[in-house]
C-alpha cells in the first residue's frame, strides 16, 4: 500500500448524497481479475454519454460535459468532495481501486458507508469525515474559487485551506492511521500474532469440533 | 449487565485486542465467489503466502454465470471476460483446495448466500464472511456474518482473522401478525423506509419480536439480507426451534453426538433479557402493507396503495433534489398511483428472494393465470440448483411456464446484470432483488423492488396491484 502523509490537492465536488458503489464503478468492469485499470471507468455511467463495456477504447468515447470530473477546472483533482453516505451498496473494493487509479487520494464527506470506508484504508485512499456544515462550506468555496485546493495532513488529522485560513480536524482510528502513514501491509502485522491465532484455533477446535469437520 | 447476541458472538471470536479497541476476530466460515476473489488469491501468490485453513472455504461461481444454455458447458459463457473470471476461480480452488466447491454447472451451484445455509455450511455461533455485502443474510442463523472487501478476503485467506472494531448494538423489534400477502420483504423495505439507507451505519442489528419469531428461516434470511440496505453490515436473529429444525440433516450440519453438543451451545445464542442496546426501533407488523420502491435507493419506498411522492412537498433542498433526480431517472411523475405503474419486465430471483418459499409464494399467485401481454419478459431464477430441483418436484416450474414465465438456471442473474440478463435503457422492472440503484439491472433500467408475490401479481396484471386483494 502506498503511504499517505500530507496531500496538497485540487478538489472536485460531487454534489450528490448516497453515491453507491455501482455508480463509482459499474458492474461490467468487475469482471477484471486485476487490481488496476479501473480509473478510466470511474463513474462510467455519469462520465460518458454512451454505454461502456470492458475492452472498449475509452479515450474515444463521448464525454458528458456536465459531469464534474469532465470539466477542465477539475482536471488533475486528487481530492473528492462528496455528500453523506458515500460508497453505500455493494462491497466491491473495485470502487476504491477505481478512485485511486483515477488519481483520487482522499474523499471528504459527512459520512461513509461502513464497508467502503474500510476498503479505503486497505489501499491508501483516505476517507475524511467532516461535519455537514463544514462540507457545505467546502462545496460553496469549491464552486466559488477556481483552482480550490486543500491540504490534508494525516499525522495531524487536519484539513486546511491553502491560505491557512481554516483548519478542520477529523477523527481516524489509531491503527488505521499508523498503517496508512507507514504504508504497512496489514497481513504482515496480523501474522505477528500467528501463535495466538493458532492457540485460539486449537481451543476452538476442542470446544466446537463440528466447525472443523 | 447482560450481553446481546452480538456481544456473545464478538467475544467468542476475539483472538486479540489492542488497547485502542482494534481487534483480531477469528473467522469460521469463508464464502468465496468469482468476482471478489481473483485479486485476493493473486495477492497471496505474489506475497508467497499460503491459505491458513482452506477447510473454512466454501466456494461457488454465481455472479457471472448464465441462466440459459448450460448444455453448452463453459462455452455457454459468451463474454470472454466473464468466462476468464469463472475459470480463474476454478484454477484457484484447484490450486489451494476448499471444504466444498460448487462450480458452474454443478447440481448444487447457486447464489453463495442461498447455498451456504442450504448446505448447513452456515451454522449458529459462527463468524461468516464473504466478499459480498449481502453476507448479512447468514445472520438469520445467529451468526456474525458480514461482507468484506477483496483485501480482507486476502487477509482472511492468509490469517483466518480479520482486523475489526466492535460495532454498536441496535435492536429492531417487530410485533404482531402480518396481513395475508405481506411478507418478510415488506418488513425489510418498511424498515429501510423508516430508518433510511444509512440508518443502521456502525451498528449490528438484531431482529426480535413475535413477527420475526413467526417467520420461517427463509423469511428471516430475506430480512437479514436487506440489512445492508439499511446501512448495517450485519443483521441477526437468535436461535429457536425454527433454526434448529432447518439445520437438522443438512450435509455440513453436525451429526451424531455432536448434534446434541452443538444444540446445547446454540440454545445460548440469544441476547440476555437484561442486555441493553445502543439503538432501538419498533415496528408494528399490523401496519405494514406490501411495499414498492419508486426511486433509485431502497429507502425511496411507499405502500402499494399510496402514490409516488411529490418533491414539491419536501422541505429539505438536498432531499428534494435527490427525489427529482430519482423521478427523472425512473420516468415517473409525482403523485402517480403506484398501481398505475406499468411494467416491461418481471424478475423473480436474487439472494433476497429466490428460495423455495419465495417461489411457492409467487407460484400461488400465478397459478392458472397468464403473464400480461404487455410484459415483455417475466423470469424466475431459482437461487440454487437444489432450489430449482425442489421446485420442479413440486411442479412449480410448470405453473410458471404455463403462465408464460421463463424458468431459468440458478445464479445472480438480473439482480446485477453481470451476465446476459439485463434491462434495456428505459425498461421498467418489478424485481424481488435488493437494489434499485441507477443502472443496477442494466444501463438506464428502472427497478422497483417488491416481494415475490407482488412481482408475480404485477406480471399477471401488467402493473402493480395490491396482492392482499388477490384472488
Ligand atoms: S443475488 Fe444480487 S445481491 Fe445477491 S449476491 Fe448475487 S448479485 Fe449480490
Amino acid at each position: 500500500m502506498e503511504k499517505f502523509t500530507v496531500l496538497d490537492g485540487l478538489v472536485a465536488p460531487l454534489d450528490r448524497a448516497n453515491v453507491d458503489t455501482d455508480q463509482i464503478i459499474p458492474k461490467q468492469f468487475l469482471k477484471s481479475i486485476k487490481r488496476s485499470g479501473f480509473g478510466v471507468n470511474l463513474f462510467d455511467a455519469w462520465r460518458y454519454m454512451d454505454h461502456g463495456e470492458p475492452g472498449m477504447d475509452h479515450s474515444r468515447r463521448p464525454l458528458n460535459p456536465d459531469f464534474v470530473l469532465n470539466q477542465a477546472r477539475f482536471r488533475g483533482a486528487t481530492i473528492l468532495l462528496a455528500r453523506k453516505n458515500f460508497g453505500c451498496g455493494s462491497s466491491r473494493e473495485h470502487a476504491s481501486w477505481a478512485l485511486l487509479d483515477y488519481g483520487i487520494r482522499c474523499v471528504i464527506a459527512p459520512s461513509f458507508a461502513d464497508i467502503f470506508y474500510n476498503n479505503c484504508f486497505k489501499n491508501g485512499l483516505l476517507p475524511v469525515v467532516l461535519p455537514e456544515a463544514d462540507v457545505d462550506r467546502l462545496f460553496y468555496e469549491c464552486a466559488s474559487f477556481p483552482g480550490f485546493r486543500l491540504i490534508v495532513n494525516l499525522e495531524q488529522q487536519s484539513v486546511s485551506t491553502k491560505d491557512g485560513g481554516q483548519t478542520m480536524r477529523f477523527e481516524v482510528d489509531g491503527f488505521r492511521k499508523y498503517c496508512m502513514l507507514n504504508g504497512l501491509d496489514e497481513i504482515g502485522l496480523t501474522l505477528r500474532h500467528a501463535d495466538k491465532i493458532r492457540a485460539f484455533e486449537a481451543s476452538r477446535r476442542e470446544q466446537f469440533p463440528w466447525l472443523f469437520r | 449487565m447482560g450481553q446481546t447476541l452480538y456481544d456473545k458472538l464478538w467475544n467468542s471470536h476475539l483472538v486479540h485486542q489492542d488497547e485502542d479497541g482494534t481487534a483480531l476476530l477469528y473467522i469460521d466460515r469463508h464464502l468465496v465467489h468469482e468476482v471478489t476473489s481473483p485479486q485476493a488469491f493473486e495477492g497471496l501468490r505474489l506475497a508467497g503466502r499460503k491459505p491458513w485453513r482452506t477447510g473454512s472455504v466454501v466456494a461457488t461461481a454465481d455472479h457471472n454465470t448464465p441462466t440459459t444454455g448450460w448444455e453448452q458447458g463453459i462455452d455457454g459463457i459468451r463474454d470472454a471476460v466473464s468466462r476468464l473470471q469463472v475459470e480463474t476461480l476454478d484454477a484457484n480452488i484447484r490450486a489451494y483446495g476448499a471444504k466444498a466447491y460448487f462450480p458452474f454447472l454443478d447440481k448444487r451451484q447457486g447464489i453463495v448466500h442461498v447455498i451456504g445455509p442450504e448446505q448447513g455450511a452456515t451454522l449458529p455461533g459462527m463468524t461468516v464472511v464473504c466478499g459480498d455485502s449481502h453476507t448479512s443474510t447468514h445472520g438469520a442463523f445467529a451468526c456474525l456474518a458480514f461482507g468484506i472487501g477483496t483485501s480482507e478476503v486476502e487477509h482472511v485467506l492468509a490469517t483466518q482473522c480479520l482486523v475489526a472494531r466492535k460495532m454498536k448494538n441496535m435492536r429492531v423489534t417487530v410485533e404482531g401478525p402480518l396481513a395475508r400477502g405481506v411478507t418478510a420483504k415488506d418488513v425489510a423495505l418498511a424498515l429501510i423506509g423508516r430508518i433510511g439507507t444509512a440508518g443502521g451505519s456502525g451498528h449490528a442489528i438484531e431482529y426480535a419480536g413475535s413477527t420475526i419469531r413467526a417467520l420461517s428461516m427463509e423469511g428471516r434470511m430475506t430480512i437479514c439480507n436487506m440489512t445492508i440496505e439499511a446501512g448495517a453490515r450485519c443483521g441477526m436473529v437468535a436461535v429457536d426451534d425454527s433454526t434448529v429444525a432447518y439445520l437438522k440433516g443438512r450435509p455440513f450440519a453436525p451429526g451424531g453426538g455432536e448434534w446434541d453438543q452443538a444444540l446445547a451451545y446454540w440454545r445460548m445464542l440469544r441476547s440476555d433479557p437484561d442486555a441493553s442496546f445502543d439503538g432501538e426501533v419498533a415496528l408494528d407488523a399490523r401496519a405494514i402493507k406490501p411495499q414498492v420502491t419508486w426511486g433509485t435507493s431502497p429507502e425511496m419506498v411507499v405502500p402499494v396503495d399510496d402514490e409516488v411522492p411529490d418533491p414539491d412537498r419536501e422541505k429539505d433542498p438536498t432531499r428534494r433534489e435527490d427525489m427529482e433526480r430519482a423521478l427523472a431517472y425512473m420516468g415517473l411523475r409525482p403523485r402517480t398511483r403506484i398501481t398505475d405503474i406499468r411494467l416491461d419486465k418481471v424478475f423473480i430471483g436474487s439472494c433476497t428472494n429466490s428460495r423455495i418459499e419465495d417461489l411457492r409464494a409467487a407460484a400461488a399467485v400465478v397459478r392458472g393465470k397468464r403473464v400480461a401481454p404487455s410484459v415483455r419478459l417475466a423470469m424466475v431464477v431459482p437461487g440454487s440448483g437444489l432450489v430449482k430441483a425442489q421446485a420442479e418436484k413440486e411442479g412449480l416450474d410448470r405453473v410458471f411456464r404455463d403462465a408464460g414465465f421463463e424458468w431459468r438456471e440458478p445464479g445472480c442473474s438480473m439482480c446485477l446484470a453481470m451476465n446476459a440478463d439485463r434491462l434495456e435503457p428505459g425498461e421498467r422492472c418489478a424485481a424481488t432483488s435488493n437494489r434499485n440503484f441507477e443502472g443496477r439491472q442494466g444501463d438506464g433500467g428502472r427497478t422497483h423492488l417488491v416481494s415475490p408475490a407482488m412481482a408475480a401479481a404485477a406480471a399477471v396484471s401488467g402493473h402493480f396491484v395490491d396482492v392482499r386483494n388477490w384472488r
